[in-house]
């Protein structure tokens, strides 16, 4: 519905259409330059290429990987969703800073939160870009199919995506905060859940006080879960839940930061200052 | 020697009536006041760089605020804006308290300023589709086009936005100021580094469009032979306060200059001799 000056209504389909205005931007960008596209698939084939080869070895070669083929892909290519994830969100907003377009943006009527729910959706769709090409290679390359894990696979790849927009929301804050100084953090921070989450080892291989670190962590439930369904045939709904608490608690928690960093960011000026 | 004042006092005095949420009663302040600020003050630190204004324009006016580097123009600019909280004082815009609701004024306002960039990747259409999306513009690709055609930039739709010249590039950010027939338009020294002909012709849009849509324009401007053309009211900032105000034919009289150049190099002056 439009009033006397051909402006839309406010309430959810214009909240609707601010929000697919911002995701259609990004896909805009993201078709501007093939080369991006092709990076976007590159990290995660390249990983799978690697991880794929050390499988075969180490099927022959350890009695561990022997019992489950393919465990190592399948994390690496779960490890790539919570990377790619985070990674596309932070991203999406760097495009802003990087094109200082934010105070045009934040004098159009876009709330806040259909800014982030912009950038999830657009994590969404550079994710499954990333991941989708090397978990299809994978099957052709080394028989293994990702898509076997089952339903228990949707469980893991939202609960991956929720962590990466977390991480996401925690990194463009401080982003916004510190300027593109701090524009490195969306690469590296994620590496530092690499190593406790358990990825390619259980869990159990972690020294205790370090077990205690994962255990707040919903990747490592996520991967744990993993493991149990393809060495075990058993679906661990305990783990699921867990991952999914944390991550709700998590998600709400960036959630509020980032909008307190956004109210800091209108009260200092830095708003105003982006790209510097 | 100072030249005499505007009658400050008596604005100041007739604005002290509390009215319609704490809003002052004044001449300056009636229905067809598009903007009204009262007390507006933002402080960084130490620093007071907006010092508790006043003012107001009404429907249809274009106004200017004027004054050195540092004197609180874009400060204040973008306090109207949304973009920066103030540390005291009342926006009201189309009505809208801005601290309290300002979606709903954002709507019908817009803004451009050489200092913020659009995206350069996208093409010119994909920019202004995607601002017209934003400020909820019902058909979008038909509004594009004939902003395009108004600002005579049809052939430049196509082509990225990074790859423009600065004066195409200005007519773009117009273009994006105008796409949703603004009520209100903050323009950010709108001239700015563009040849005598580029900027003549931005400025006999703005007072075209204008003309036609009764918007209310409030730009920020050192171009003084600018300000004189299309303002119909001046504000002089100095230190982040209003130091006078007037329409510039009357401030060039009461300050005896012979231009609002002059009456502006004046007034810096004066606070440098100070």
């Amino acid at each position: 519905m439009t009033d006397n000056d051909g402006h839309m209504g406010d309430g959810l389909s214009a909240s609707l259409n601010r929000t697919s205005a911002m995701a259609l931007r990004y896909v805009y960008i993201l078709r501007s330059s093939w080369p991006r596209i092709i990076e976007l698939a590159y990290w995660p084939l390249m990983q799978m290429v690697l991880w794929g080869f050390i499988s075969k070895f180490m099927a022959t070669n350890s009695t561990w990987v022997a019992q489950a083929a393919g465990v190592l892909i399948a994390a690496v290519l779960l490890w790539d969703v919570l990377f790619r994830g985070q990674l596309g969100f932070s991203v999406s907003f760097l495009e802003e800073m990087w094109s200082r377009n934010l105070p045009n943006l934040f004098v159009t009527p876009l709330r806040p939160h259909e800014f982030i729910l912009s950038l999830i959706l657009m994590s969404l769709v550079r994710t499954l870009i990333g991941v989708l090409p090397a978990a299809l290679l994978a099957i052709v390359f080394y028989q293994y199919s990702i898509f076997d894990l089952g339903l228990p696979l949707i469980a893991f790849f939202f609960n991956l995506m929720f962590l990466g927009w977390s991480m996401g929301l925690i990194i463009t804050a401080l982003i916004l905060r510190n300027g593109l100084g701090a524009e490195s953090l969306a690469w590296m921070a994620m590496f530092i859940l690499a190593p406790l989450s358990g990825v390619f080892y259980p869990l159990s291989t972690l020294p205790s006080w370090l077990q205690a670190v994962a255990a707040v962590l919903p990747s490592s439930y996520v991967f744990e879960g993993m493991r149990a369904v393809m060495f075990e045939g058993v679906v661990r709904i305990d783990h699921l839940l867990a991952a999914l608490g944390l991550n709700v608690l998590y998600l709400a928690a960036s959630a509020g930061f980032f909008l307190h960093t956004f109210h800091v960011a209108r009260r200092t000026g830095l708003l105003m200052r982006v790209g510097e | 020697m100072s030249p005499p004042r505007a009658p400050e006092a008596e604005i100041v005095q007739d604005m002290t009536s509390p009215r319609d949420g704490g809003f002052a009663v004044g001449p300056d302040d009636d229905s067809s006041n598009v903007i009204e600020v009262r007390g507006l003050t933002k402080r960084y630190g130490a620093i007071t760089a907006v010092d508790g204004i006043d003012f107001a324009i009404r429907r249809g006016e274009t106004a200017a605020l004027l004054g050195a580097n540092g004197a609180g123009k874009t400060t204040t600019i973008a306090m109207l804006l949304g973009l920066l909280l103030p540390d005291a004082g009342t926006i009201k815009v189309l009505g809208c308290d801005m601290l309290a609701n300002r979606y709903r004024a954002l709507a019908r306002m817009n803004f451009s300023s050489p200092y913020v960039d659009l995206p350069r990747r996208l093409t010119v259409r994909q920019n202004l589709e995607v601002f017209a999306r934003l400020y909820g513009v019902a058909g979008v690709a038909a509004r594009v086009r004939e902003v395009a055609a108004e600002l005579d930039m049809t052939a430049l739709l196509a082509r990225p936005s990074g790859e423009l010249s600065a004066g195409q590039r200005s007519r773009v950010t117009l273009a994006k100021a105008l796409i949703n027939r603004p009520d209100v338009l903050l323009l950010d020294e709108p001239t700015a580094s563009l040849d005598p002909d580029t900027a003549d012709r931005i400025r006999g849009y703005l007072a075209a469009y204008q003309a036609r849509h009764g918007t209310t324009i409030l730009l920020a401007s050192h171009n003084m032979a600018e300000v004189e053309r299309m303002c119909s009211t001046v504000f002089i900032m100095r230190d982040g306060r209003i130091h006078d105000r007037g329409a510039p034919r009357d401030l060039v009289a009461r300050y005896g200059r012979a231009n609002l150049e002059e009456v502006f190099l004046h007034i810096v002056r004066e606070k440098a001799a100070q």
